[in-house]
């Protein structure tokens, strides 16, 4: 299973992550080497198997429509980079 | 736009619903607190925080997505939707993707007395996301952004529709209707103005008779009815002229101006959009029962089409008035409750549509806080009927209804609004106004029939309009035919 430099830098433009031109090679064998591992899954035959929708077997795990009491405004903020009049402050989102 | 093109449709509609508490946590939803002050570790997203579901939601969803007809998947799940936007705190927006809870639905609308049936294509529960407020003029010269998070992971359900829409009318149509049935499931309060209720429209147009999609443009930002209208019109206006002009449409995001009455460019959709979504681990499926689903069908209330046919049926009201009046749930209650209270329907339409309308919309209110109570307003119609009062008199009396809160008995009494149906009485009227304006009586007599309604005013303005109407045009005649 190779995977190609092109989609590599999508995925990581997705992910927001910087890959460094002289560190792809390596990324790139590194992947490959894990989607080939991965990839002895495709073997099985899973005929008539439904996707699994989640790893624990478990269903309807409910709340009441009951309030519950919020955080108080400092403590909401305490871990933000930034903030301003109350609000978290973040960089322009807009890009050009 | 030249009818040599064809404008189809598809709505995104998300609508905010009216639990007390959040999606995921129990926070509340209420509108208008200060900002970041409605948060926990759960919406804001905080490492280890976990999200347990809102049972109410869940009930929520399966209401609308039976009363749009829809099949209930009895095992559906929630997903991550991937993508960066300081709006969403966990970078991802907790949704359904494959395995949502509504699926292949439909919507029956009427457009110039047409039905058309509108395909709904699934229904979903999601969390809404932040508010941003940019401290630039515009969202482009800002340099930094101010998040509130109160209204991040208020549970929305987002409803799609086939592009079965073909015009801005058709489109309005079906966003009134399913505002209105939102409002009769008192599942959302379907303000478009405070955002509870959002409109996305895809539309694009192509040659008439064509049988391939054109590219579409999906617009955002449209809150309110007729901007909805106004925007597509517009959009489907734009993208003709740009084929017409050799030009090909850009598949891409774009926003509605309200004020300006144009669309306008906010960003390309490069191809789809890559939001990598995957099961989320935090949640666990939902598997709802059969029986589940039966109960809350026979728990649904009566919706406007099954309204619209009873009034009809029941109480002999037009097509268009019954349209009218159970636009609203409250309005048809209202109306209900007057009957019930022994009135006769069409006569308390008249009144809803009249004068009770009037009242209602100049102070801005709606039936359900009308301040003359649907009881008062049927003792008043038995006045009238009983003959204790004229119908014109009774203009003023509810008037007095609306600004006191008294009942219409109380009013009469103490206004003296009683009408004189004494015979003696009205007599010495009619025999003072035809002494005091001998030219009108001497038309009346030379032959000109009409010269007795100008006498006839003049007897109810010397009543004070409360004359009986009848006997004042029996005396009138008796002593003028003299």
């Amino acid at each position: 299973m190779k995977i190609s430099q092109d989609e590599i830098k999508k995925i990581a433009f997705l992910s927001r992550l910087e890959v460094k031109e002289n560190n792809m090679a390596n990324i790139e064998k590194e992947l490959s080497d894990i989607l080939t591992y991965v990839a002895e899954l495709n073997e099985l035959d899973l005929d008539g198997v439904e996707p699994m929708a989640h790893a624990v077997p478990l269903h309807n795990v409910f709340r009441e429509d009951e309030e519950k009491p919020s955080l108080a405004h400092d403590l909401a903020l305490s871990n933000a980079p930034e903030a301003e009049d109350g609000y978290f402050k973040v960089p322009r989102v807009v890009q050009e | 736009m030249s009818s040599k093109y064809e404008t189809v449709i598809g709505l995104e509609v998300h609508t905010e619903l009216k639990t007390k508490t959040k999606i995921f946590c129990g926070c509340t939803t209420e509108f208008g607190g200060d900002q970041n002050t409605h948060v926990c570790p759960v919406c804001l997203g905080l490492p280890g925080a976990m999200p347990v579901l809102n049972k109410k939601v869940v009930e929520y969803a399966i209401k609308v997505g039976l009363a749009l007809n829809c099949d209930i998947l009895q095992f559906n799940k929630f997903d991550r939707k991937n993508y960066y936007y300081p709006d969403l705190p966990k970078n991802y927006q907790t949704s359904q993707y494959d395995l949502p809870i509504c699926l292949n639905g439909y919507l029956d609308i009427e457009v110039d007395g047409q039905t058309k049936r509108i395909g709904i294509t699934r229904i979903h529960m999601e969390e809404d996301a932040g508010k941003l407020v940019h401290s630039g003029n515009t969202i482009s010269d800002s340099n930094s952004s101010n998040v509130d998070y109160n209204r991040t992971g208020v549970p929305l359900l987002e409803i799609v529709s086939e592009p079965d829409l073909r015009s801005g009318a058709e489109a309005k149509a079906y966003v009134e209707k399913l505002r209105s049935i939102l409002q009769y499931l008192e599942v959302s309060d379907g303000r478009m103005e405070e955002g509870s209720l959002r409109c996305d429209a895809n539309v694009s147009v192509r040659l008439r008779g064509a049988t391939e999609f054109g590219t579409r443009t999906e617009t955002k930002n449209v809150n309110s009815l007729t901007g909805i209208q106004k925007a597509i019109e517009y959009e489907a206006l734009r993208q003709a002229q740009l084929i017409e002009d050799g030009g090909t449409v850009c598949q891409e995001t774009r926003t509605w101006d309200d004020a300006q009455g144009i669309t306008l460019a906010m960003r390309k959709k490069d191809s789809e959009d890559d939001y990598r979504y995957f099961p989320e681990p935090d949640l666990v499926p939902i598997v709802i029962t059969e029986e589940e689903i039966n109960d809350a069908r026979a728990n649904l209330p009566e919706l406007p089409d099954a309204k619209i046919a009873r009034f009809i049926s029941e109480y002999g009201l037009s097509t268009a008035d019954s349209t009218i009046l159970t636009a609203s749930r409250k309005t048809a209650d209202y109306l209900d409750a007057a009957v019930k209270a022994g009135a006769d329907a069409k006569t308390v339409s008249n009144w809803m549509l009249g004068d009770l309308s009037k009242m209602i919309n100049e102070n801005g209110l709606t039936f359900g806080e009308s301040k003359v109570s649907p009881e008062n307003l049927a003792s008043m119609i038995a006045l009238i009927d009983k003959g204790t009062i004229s119908g014109k008199i009774a203009k003023k009396v509810i008037v007095s209804m609306w600004e006191s809160g008294k009942d219409a008995d109380t009013i009469v009494k103490e206004e003296g609004l009683v009408q004189i149906t004494d015979t003696g009485a009205i007599e010495e009227i009619v025999k003072q106004v035809i002494a005091n304006n001998p030219q009108p009586v001497a038309d009346f007599k030379g032959g000109n029939g009409k010269a007795i309604g100008f006498l006839v005013g003049q007897v109810m303005k010397e009543s004070k309009g409360r004359a009986n109407p009848g006997m004042v045009n029996e005396l009138l005649q008796k002593f003028l035919n003299d």
